[in-house]
Protein backbone atom coordinates (compact mmCIF):
# COMPACT_ATOMS: atom_id res chain seq x y z
CA UNK A 1 0.00 0.00 0.00
CA UNK A 2 2.99 2.49 0.74
CA UNK A 3 4.33 1.17 -2.55
CA UNK A 4 0.97 2.43 -4.44
CA UNK A 5 0.83 5.48 -2.36
CA UNK A 6 4.01 6.80 -2.96
CA UNK A 7 4.11 5.90 -6.72
CA UNK A 8 0.88 7.82 -7.21
CA UNK A 9 2.03 10.49 -5.61
CA UNK A 10 5.35 10.94 -7.24
CA UNK A 11 4.00 10.86 -10.82
CA UNK A 12 1.61 13.56 -9.42
CA UNK A 13 4.18 15.61 -8.38
CA UNK A 14 5.66 15.13 -11.68
CA UNK A 15 2.58 15.82 -13.82
CA UNK A 16 2.12 19.23 -11.89
CA UNK A 17 5.80 20.31 -11.51
CA UNK A 18 8.25 20.45 -14.40
CA UNK A 19 6.32 23.37 -15.53
CA UNK A 20 3.96 20.18 -16.21
CA UNK A 21 2.16 17.71 -18.57
CA UNK A 22 -1.04 18.80 -16.37
CA UNK A 23 -0.72 22.41 -17.59
CA UNK A 24 0.12 21.88 -21.21
CA UNK A 25 -2.76 19.17 -21.45
CA UNK A 26 -5.14 21.71 -20.03
CA UNK A 27 -4.11 24.16 -22.62
CA UNK A 28 -4.30 22.72 -25.26
CA UNK A 29 -7.93 21.68 -24.77
CA UNK A 30 -8.61 25.07 -24.30
CA UNK A 31 -7.36 25.70 -27.06
CA UNK A 32 -8.62 23.17 -29.36
CA UNK A 33 -12.36 23.79 -28.42
CA UNK A 34 -11.55 27.48 -28.82
CA UNK A 35 -10.53 27.04 -32.37
CA UNK A 36 -13.42 25.64 -33.43
CA UNK A 37 -16.01 28.60 -33.51
CA UNK A 38 -13.44 30.36 -35.27
CA UNK A 39 -13.37 28.03 -37.54
CA UNK A 40 -17.19 27.09 -38.27
CA UNK A 41 -18.88 30.36 -37.37
CA UNK A 42 -20.60 32.12 -34.51
CA UNK A 43 -23.79 31.18 -35.33
CA UNK A 44 -25.22 29.29 -31.78
CA UNK A 45 -27.27 26.82 -33.37
CA UNK A 46 -24.59 25.17 -35.47
CA UNK A 47 -22.03 25.35 -31.83
CA UNK A 48 -25.15 24.04 -29.71
CA UNK A 49 -25.28 21.33 -32.01
CA UNK A 50 -21.70 20.08 -32.61
CA UNK A 51 -20.40 21.12 -29.04
CA UNK A 52 -20.34 18.53 -27.11
CA UNK A 53 -18.66 16.16 -30.11
CA UNK A 54 -15.95 19.01 -30.15
CA UNK A 55 -15.39 18.73 -26.43
CA UNK A 56 -15.12 15.07 -26.32
CA UNK A 57 -12.84 14.68 -29.81
CA UNK A 58 -10.77 18.07 -27.79
CA UNK A 59 -10.56 15.96 -24.56
CA UNK A 60 -9.37 12.86 -26.30
CA UNK A 61 -6.51 14.43 -28.20
CA UNK A 62 -5.50 16.26 -25.10
CA UNK A 63 -5.42 13.10 -22.92
CA UNK A 64 -3.21 11.43 -25.76
CA UNK A 65 -1.04 14.08 -25.83
CA UNK A 66 0.59 13.02 -22.46
CA UNK A 67 0.00 9.01 -22.54
CA UNK A 68 3.42 8.75 -24.99
CA UNK A 69 4.82 10.23 -21.56
CA UNK A 70 3.35 7.66 -19.15
CA UNK A 71 5.67 4.58 -19.12
CA UNK A 72 8.56 6.08 -21.31
CA UNK A 73 10.79 8.71 -19.31
CA UNK A 74 10.71 5.00 -16.62
CA UNK A 75 11.52 2.68 -19.64
CA UNK A 76 14.84 5.21 -20.62
CA UNK A 77 16.04 5.72 -17.29
CA UNK A 78 15.72 2.53 -16.28
CA UNK A 79 12.96 3.19 -13.57
CA UNK A 80 10.76 0.23 -14.77
CA UNK A 81 13.03 -2.20 -13.64
CA UNK A 82 12.39 -0.68 -9.85
CA UNK A 83 8.90 -1.08 -10.54
CA UNK A 84 9.16 -4.45 -11.72
CA UNK A 85 11.31 -5.77 -8.59
CA UNK A 86 9.03 -3.69 -6.32
CA UNK A 87 7.10 -4.69 -3.42
CA UNK A 88 3.97 -3.96 -5.98
CA UNK A 89 3.02 -5.95 -8.64
CA UNK A 90 3.29 -4.52 -11.65
CA UNK A 91 -0.59 -4.69 -12.43
CA UNK A 92 -0.95 -2.50 -9.33
CA UNK A 93 2.01 -0.54 -10.39
CA UNK A 94 0.58 0.64 -13.93
CA UNK A 95 -2.99 1.17 -11.76
CA UNK A 96 -1.52 3.82 -9.56
CA UNK A 97 0.38 5.24 -12.89
CA UNK A 98 -3.28 5.65 -14.52
CA UNK A 99 -4.53 6.93 -11.33
CA UNK A 100 -2.19 9.96 -11.35
CA UNK A 101 -2.57 10.32 -14.97
CA UNK A 102 -6.35 10.85 -14.30
CA UNK A 103 -5.76 13.31 -11.91
CA UNK A 104 -2.97 14.79 -13.50
CA UNK A 105 -5.04 15.04 -17.10
CA UNK A 106 -8.50 13.66 -17.29
CA UNK A 107 -10.10 15.56 -13.76
CA UNK A 108 -9.29 18.96 -14.75
CA UNK A 109 -10.12 18.77 -18.02
CA UNK A 110 -13.43 17.44 -16.74
CA UNK A 111 -13.65 20.38 -14.42
CA UNK A 112 -13.37 23.03 -16.72
CA UNK A 113 -15.02 21.34 -19.46
CA UNK A 114 -18.30 23.77 -18.12
CA UNK A 115 -16.45 27.14 -18.69
CA UNK A 116 -16.23 25.73 -22.26
CA UNK A 117 -19.73 24.32 -22.82
CA UNK A 118 -21.41 27.68 -21.78
CA UNK A 119 -18.67 29.50 -24.25
CA UNK A 120 -20.05 27.19 -26.85
CA UNK A 121 -24.06 28.21 -25.93
CA UNK A 122 -25.30 24.85 -24.12
CA UNK A 123 -27.68 25.20 -21.97
CA UNK A 124 -27.46 24.53 -18.09
CA UNK A 125 -28.54 21.35 -18.40
CA UNK A 126 -26.62 20.01 -21.35
CA UNK A 127 -22.97 21.77 -19.61
CA UNK A 128 -23.85 19.30 -16.22
CA UNK A 129 -24.25 16.00 -18.26
CA UNK A 130 -21.12 16.85 -20.63
CA UNK A 131 -19.60 17.73 -17.36
CA UNK A 132 -20.24 14.20 -15.88
CA UNK A 133 -19.77 12.08 -19.02
CA UNK A 134 -16.55 13.34 -19.03
CA UNK A 135 -15.69 12.33 -15.40
CA UNK A 136 -17.18 8.77 -15.80
CA UNK A 137 -15.21 8.75 -19.72
CA UNK A 138 -12.07 9.95 -18.64
CA UNK A 139 -10.76 7.30 -16.53
CA UNK A 140 -11.39 5.12 -19.66
CA UNK A 141 -9.29 6.98 -21.53
CA UNK A 142 -6.02 6.75 -19.12
CA UNK A 143 -6.42 3.15 -18.51
CA UNK A 144 -6.77 2.29 -22.39
CA UNK A 145 -3.91 4.42 -23.61
CA UNK A 146 -2.13 2.86 -20.99
CA UNK A 147 -1.88 -0.51 -22.73
CA UNK A 148 -0.87 1.31 -25.87
CA UNK A 149 1.88 3.46 -24.03
CA UNK A 150 3.26 0.43 -22.49
CA UNK A 151 2.81 -1.50 -26.07
CA UNK A 152 4.60 1.51 -27.97
CA UNK A 153 7.74 1.07 -25.34
CA UNK A 154 10.59 1.00 -27.92
CA UNK A 155 9.45 1.66 -30.86
CA UNK A 156 10.26 4.63 -33.75
CA UNK A 157 7.55 7.67 -33.70
CA UNK A 158 5.93 6.69 -31.07
CA UNK A 159 3.26 9.01 -30.49
CA UNK A 160 1.99 8.40 -34.18
CA UNK A 161 1.84 5.10 -33.44
CA UNK A 162 0.15 5.41 -30.40
CA UNK A 163 -2.36 7.70 -31.81
CA UNK A 164 -3.24 4.92 -34.39
CA UNK A 165 -3.64 2.22 -31.77
CA UNK A 166 -5.29 4.65 -29.19
CA UNK A 167 -8.15 6.26 -31.54
CA UNK A 168 -9.97 3.53 -32.56
CA UNK A 169 -10.35 2.11 -29.18
CA UNK A 170 -11.77 5.39 -27.54
CA UNK A 171 -14.76 5.48 -29.59
CA UNK A 172 -17.11 3.83 -27.63
CA UNK A 173 -16.13 6.31 -24.68
CA UNK A 174 -16.61 9.31 -27.20
CA UNK A 175 -19.64 8.33 -28.53
CA UNK A 176 -21.77 7.41 -25.29
CA UNK A 177 -20.30 10.98 -23.76
CA UNK A 178 -20.93 13.00 -26.73
CA UNK A 179 -24.68 10.89 -27.07
CA UNK A 180 -25.13 11.56 -23.31
CA UNK A 181 -25.49 15.17 -24.17
CA UNK A 182 -26.99 14.70 -27.14
CA UNK A 183 -29.68 12.54 -25.20
CA UNK A 184 -30.59 15.23 -22.75
CA UNK A 185 -30.93 17.99 -25.28
CA UNK A 186 -33.29 15.61 -27.09
CA UNK A 187 -35.05 15.39 -23.85
CA UNK A 188 -34.58 11.47 -23.66
CA UNK A 189 -32.69 11.69 -20.89
CA UNK A 190 -28.87 10.66 -20.50
CA UNK A 191 -29.00 8.27 -17.64
CA UNK A 192 -28.35 4.88 -20.19
CA UNK A 193 -25.79 6.79 -21.54
CA UNK A 194 -24.09 7.68 -18.26
CA UNK A 195 -24.04 3.94 -16.84
CA UNK A 196 -23.09 2.93 -20.18
CA UNK A 197 -19.64 5.08 -20.18
CA UNK A 198 -19.59 3.65 -16.48
CA UNK A 199 -19.71 0.53 -17.31
CA UNK A 200 -16.97 1.48 -20.07
CA UNK A 201 -14.29 2.73 -17.16
CA UNK A 202 -15.24 -0.06 -15.19
CA UNK A 203 -14.21 -2.79 -17.37
CA UNK A 204 -11.12 -0.86 -18.67
CA UNK A 205 -10.00 -0.79 -14.75
CA UNK A 206 -10.88 -4.48 -14.75
CA UNK A 207 -9.00 -5.16 -18.06
CA UNK A 208 -6.41 -2.98 -18.63
CA UNK A 209 -3.81 -2.75 -15.99
CA UNK A 210 -2.67 -6.84 -16.92
CA UNK A 211 -2.70 -5.90 -20.37
CA UNK A 212 -0.42 -3.27 -19.62
CA UNK A 213 1.60 -5.08 -17.41
CA UNK A 214 1.91 -7.44 -19.82
CA UNK A 215 3.51 -5.12 -22.06
CA UNK A 216 6.01 -3.73 -19.83
CA UNK A 217 7.37 -7.65 -19.17
CA UNK A 218 7.64 -7.71 -22.72
CA UNK A 219 9.45 -3.91 -23.29
CA UNK A 220 11.69 -5.49 -20.20
CA UNK A 221 13.18 -8.42 -21.14
CA UNK B 1 15.10 10.04 14.96
CA UNK B 2 15.34 8.19 17.53
CA UNK B 3 18.17 5.39 17.25
CA UNK B 4 20.30 7.26 14.83
CA UNK B 5 23.07 5.86 16.36
CA UNK B 6 23.19 2.44 14.99
CA UNK B 7 20.28 2.56 12.04
CA UNK B 8 22.48 0.34 9.85
CA UNK B 9 22.84 -2.65 12.45
CA UNK B 10 19.38 -2.54 13.17
CA UNK B 11 18.64 -2.47 9.30
CA UNK B 12 20.65 -5.51 8.87
CA UNK B 13 19.17 -7.25 11.65
CA UNK B 14 15.51 -6.89 10.52
CA UNK B 15 16.66 -8.49 7.28
CA UNK B 16 15.12 -11.84 6.55
CA UNK B 17 16.56 -14.18 3.97
CA UNK B 18 20.31 -13.72 5.55
CA UNK B 19 21.09 -17.34 5.77
CA UNK B 20 20.46 -18.61 2.33
CA UNK B 21 22.77 -18.79 0.20
CA UNK B 22 22.66 -17.79 -3.73
CA UNK B 23 23.95 -20.79 -5.85
CA UNK B 24 23.72 -21.06 -9.56
CA UNK B 25 24.45 -24.20 -12.07
CA UNK B 26 25.13 -24.02 -15.74
CA UNK B 27 23.34 -20.31 -15.80
CA UNK B 28 23.13 -19.59 -19.41
CA UNK B 29 21.36 -16.44 -21.10
CA UNK B 30 20.28 -15.84 -24.70
CA UNK B 31 19.47 -12.16 -26.15
CA UNK B 32 17.33 -12.57 -29.15
CA UNK B 33 19.16 -15.07 -31.43
CA UNK B 34 22.72 -14.83 -29.93
CA UNK B 35 23.73 -17.23 -26.66
CA UNK B 36 25.61 -14.87 -24.26
CA UNK B 37 27.42 -17.19 -22.18
CA UNK B 38 26.96 -20.83 -21.05
CA UNK B 39 27.59 -23.12 -18.08
CA UNK B 40 27.98 -20.26 -15.39
CA UNK B 41 27.97 -21.72 -12.04
CA UNK B 42 28.76 -20.20 -8.66
CA UNK B 43 27.76 -20.24 -4.92
CA UNK B 44 27.62 -17.14 -3.22
CA UNK B 45 27.34 -17.92 0.68
CA UNK B 46 27.21 -15.69 3.95
CA UNK B 47 29.16 -12.58 3.50
CA UNK B 48 30.41 -13.56 0.23
CA UNK B 49 31.21 -11.51 -2.86
CA UNK B 50 31.35 -11.92 -6.22
CA UNK B 51 33.13 -10.17 -8.98
CA UNK B 52 31.80 -10.01 -13.02
CA UNK B 53 34.43 -9.44 -15.38
CA UNK B 54 34.80 -9.36 -18.67
CA UNK B 55 35.47 -7.21 -21.98
CA UNK B 56 32.17 -5.04 -23.38
CA UNK B 57 29.54 -7.30 -24.20
CA UNK B 58 30.43 -10.45 -22.34
CA UNK B 59 27.11 -10.15 -20.71
CA UNK B 60 27.62 -8.41 -17.14
CA UNK B 61 24.71 -6.64 -17.30
CA UNK B 62 22.76 -9.63 -18.76
CA UNK B 63 24.00 -11.87 -16.29
CA UNK B 64 22.96 -9.69 -13.66
CA UNK B 65 19.73 -9.08 -14.91
CA UNK B 66 19.27 -12.54 -15.33
CA UNK B 67 19.87 -12.56 -11.24
CA UNK B 68 17.91 -9.96 -10.53
CA UNK B 69 14.86 -11.81 -12.21
CA UNK B 70 14.77 -9.22 -14.71
CA UNK B 71 15.19 -11.36 -18.08
CA UNK B 72 14.63 -15.52 -17.59
CA UNK B 73 17.62 -17.83 -18.01
CA UNK B 74 18.16 -19.95 -21.28
CA UNK B 75 19.45 -22.93 -19.00
CA UNK B 76 20.58 -24.09 -16.12
CA UNK B 77 19.38 -23.47 -12.61
CA UNK B 78 19.28 -20.86 -9.56
CA UNK B 79 18.56 -21.71 -5.89
CA UNK B 80 17.91 -19.17 -3.40
CA UNK B 81 18.84 -21.00 -0.12
CA UNK B 82 17.31 -24.87 -0.51
CA UNK B 83 14.91 -23.90 -2.98
CA UNK B 84 15.05 -22.63 -6.81
CA UNK B 85 14.71 -18.77 -7.05
CA UNK B 86 10.95 -18.97 -8.89
CA UNK B 87 9.65 -21.13 -6.20
CA UNK B 88 8.68 -17.88 -4.30
CA UNK B 89 9.73 -14.87 -6.88
CA UNK B 90 8.41 -12.25 -4.71
CA UNK B 91 10.53 -13.24 -1.47
CA UNK B 92 13.49 -13.32 -3.59
CA UNK B 93 12.74 -10.01 -5.55
CA UNK B 94 12.56 -8.63 -1.94
CA UNK B 95 15.62 -10.08 -1.01
CA UNK B 96 17.64 -7.95 -4.10
CA UNK B 97 18.94 -4.04 -4.18
CA UNK B 98 19.67 -4.05 -7.91
CA UNK B 99 21.24 -0.85 -9.04
CA UNK B 100 21.44 -0.81 -12.84
CA UNK B 101 23.73 0.89 -15.06
CA UNK B 102 21.10 3.59 -15.24
CA UNK B 103 20.26 5.70 -12.30
CA UNK B 104 16.28 6.40 -12.75
CA UNK B 105 16.62 9.63 -10.90
CA UNK B 106 13.77 12.59 -12.20
CA UNK B 107 15.02 15.78 -12.94
CA UNK B 108 11.84 17.12 -11.47
CA UNK B 109 11.77 15.68 -8.05
CA UNK B 110 14.47 16.57 -4.83
CA UNK B 111 17.11 14.02 -3.71
CA UNK B 112 15.39 13.62 -0.99
CA UNK B 113 11.79 13.16 -2.66
CA UNK B 114 13.94 10.68 -4.88
CA UNK B 115 15.45 8.55 -1.75
CA UNK B 116 11.49 8.16 0.04
CA UNK B 117 10.12 7.05 -3.20
CA UNK B 118 12.44 4.44 -3.79
CA UNK B 119 12.06 3.11 0.08
CA UNK B 120 8.55 3.18 -0.60
CA UNK B 121 8.73 1.52 -3.46
CA UNK B 122 10.43 -1.18 -1.73
CA UNK B 123 7.96 -1.58 1.16
CA UNK B 124 10.14 0.07 3.91
CA UNK B 125 7.62 1.50 6.83
CA UNK B 126 7.32 5.24 6.76
CA UNK B 127 8.88 5.64 10.03
CA UNK B 128 11.90 3.51 9.03
CA UNK B 129 12.18 5.42 5.97
CA UNK B 130 12.67 9.05 7.53
CA UNK B 131 15.41 7.57 9.74
CA UNK B 132 17.10 5.67 6.75
CA UNK B 133 16.96 8.93 4.72
CA UNK B 134 19.32 10.63 6.57
CA UNK B 135 21.78 7.77 7.39
CA UNK B 136 21.71 7.28 3.52
CA UNK B 137 21.99 11.12 2.57
CA UNK B 138 24.93 10.69 4.66
CA UNK B 139 26.63 7.33 3.11
CA UNK B 140 27.29 9.08 0.13
CA UNK B 141 27.75 12.76 1.75
CA UNK B 142 24.69 14.08 -0.28
CA UNK B 143 23.54 16.39 2.64
CA UNK B 144 24.01 19.44 0.91
CA UNK B 145 22.19 18.63 -2.15
CA UNK B 146 19.19 16.89 -0.13
CA UNK B 147 16.87 19.36 -1.38
CA UNK B 148 17.94 19.89 -5.09
CA UNK B 149 16.10 19.05 -7.82
CA UNK B 150 17.61 16.00 -9.29
CA UNK B 151 17.72 18.12 -12.81
CA UNK B 152 21.07 20.19 -10.86
CA UNK B 153 23.16 17.36 -9.84
CA UNK B 154 26.40 16.03 -11.67
CA UNK B 155 26.77 12.69 -13.19
CA UNK B 156 28.65 11.90 -9.96
CA UNK B 157 25.72 12.83 -7.81
CA UNK B 158 23.36 11.19 -9.43
CA UNK B 159 25.15 7.66 -9.42
CA UNK B 160 25.57 8.37 -5.74
CA UNK B 161 21.69 9.03 -5.15
CA UNK B 162 21.70 5.45 -6.82
CA UNK B 163 23.98 3.77 -4.66
CA UNK B 164 22.04 5.70 -1.98
CA UNK B 165 19.28 2.80 -2.64
CA UNK B 166 22.27 0.04 -0.30
CA UNK B 167 21.05 2.34 2.90
CA UNK B 168 17.97 3.70 2.18
CA UNK B 169 15.95 0.36 1.45
CA UNK B 170 18.28 -3.05 2.92
CA UNK B 171 18.29 -6.12 1.36
CA UNK B 172 21.14 -9.08 2.23
CA UNK B 173 21.95 -9.44 -2.05
CA UNK B 174 23.33 -6.49 -3.28
CA UNK B 175 23.49 -6.71 -7.27
CA UNK B 176 25.67 -3.84 -8.55
CA UNK B 177 26.37 -3.28 -11.93
CA UNK B 178 29.07 -0.81 -12.93
CA UNK B 179 28.96 1.07 -9.33
CA UNK B 180 32.20 3.09 -9.48
CA UNK B 181 31.31 4.84 -13.21
CA UNK B 182 31.33 8.44 -12.51
CA UNK B 183 32.77 8.02 -8.78
CA UNK B 184 35.49 10.05 -7.83
CA UNK B 185 38.19 8.02 -5.49
CA UNK B 186 36.88 9.22 -2.12
CA UNK B 187 33.60 7.96 -3.28
CA UNK B 188 34.50 4.81 -4.47
CA UNK B 189 36.33 4.42 -1.11
CA UNK B 190 33.05 5.28 0.66
CA UNK B 191 30.99 2.79 -1.54
CA UNK B 192 34.32 0.12 -0.81
CA UNK B 193 33.79 0.38 2.97
CA UNK B 194 29.68 0.59 2.67
CA UNK B 195 30.44 -2.85 1.02
CA UNK B 196 32.38 -4.64 3.38
CA UNK B 197 30.30 -3.48 6.43
CA UNK B 198 27.79 -5.09 4.55
CA UNK B 199 29.28 -8.45 4.72
CA UNK B 200 30.50 -7.93 7.63
CA UNK B 201 26.93 -8.18 8.81
CA UNK B 202 26.25 -11.43 6.39
CA UNK B 203 25.18 -9.29 3.48
CA UNK B 204 26.00 -10.69 0.01
CA UNK B 205 27.42 -8.67 -2.86
CA UNK B 206 27.33 -9.31 -6.57
CA UNK B 207 29.11 -6.77 -8.63
CA UNK B 208 29.65 -6.45 -12.76
CA UNK B 209 33.20 -4.33 -13.31
CA UNK B 210 35.69 -3.26 -15.53
CA UNK B 211 37.62 -1.08 -13.80
CA UNK B 212 39.28 -2.45 -10.22
CA UNK B 213 37.35 -2.13 -7.14
CA UNK B 214 38.89 -3.32 -4.09
CA UNK B 215 36.68 -6.09 -2.48
CA UNK B 216 38.37 -8.45 -0.35
CA UNK B 217 38.31 -12.42 -0.77
CA UNK B 218 36.27 -11.83 -3.78
CA UNK B 219 35.23 -14.53 -6.08
CA UNK B 220 36.11 -13.40 -9.74
CA UNK B 221 33.66 -15.01 -13.00
CA UNK B 222 35.66 -14.44 -15.92
CA UNK B 223 32.56 -13.74 -18.20
CA UNK B 224 35.19 -14.17 -21.03
CA UNK B 225 35.88 -17.36 -20.78
CA UNK B 226 31.74 -18.44 -20.61
CA UNK B 227 31.45 -17.24 -24.06
CA UNK B 228 29.21 -19.73 -25.48
CA UNK B 229 30.89 -21.69 -27.64
CA UNK B 230 29.33 -24.05 -30.32
CA UNK B 231 28.84 -26.87 -28.34
CA UNK B 232 27.01 -24.48 -25.54
CA UNK B 233 24.27 -23.78 -28.55
CA UNK B 234 22.51 -26.88 -27.23
CA UNK B 235 21.83 -25.72 -23.84
CA UNK B 236 17.81 -23.94 -23.33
Amino acid sequence: MAAFVGLFRRDLRLAFRQGGDSGLVLGFFVLAVVLFPLGVGPEPAVLQRIGPGIVWVAALFAALLSLDRLFEADYQDGGLDLLELSSLPLELAVLAKCAAHWVATGLPLALISPLLAFLLGLDRAAILILCASLLLGTPALSLIGSVAAALVLGARRQGVVLSILVLPLDIPPLVFGAGAVEASVAGMGARAYLLILAALSLAALALCPWASAAALRQALE
Amino acid sequence: MKGSNGPRVRGAAALTGLDRNLIAEDLACRRGERLVFAGVSFRLSEGGALLLTGSNGSGKTSLLRLLATLIPPAGGRLFWGVASFDADVAAYRAALQYIGHQDAVKPGLTTRETLLFWAALRGVGAGRRLSLLEEALATFALEAVADWPCRWLSAGQRRRLALTRLVAAPAPIWLLDEPTSTLDRDNQLRLERLISEHRRLGGRVIIATHVPIDVAAAEVIPLDSFVASLDHAAVG
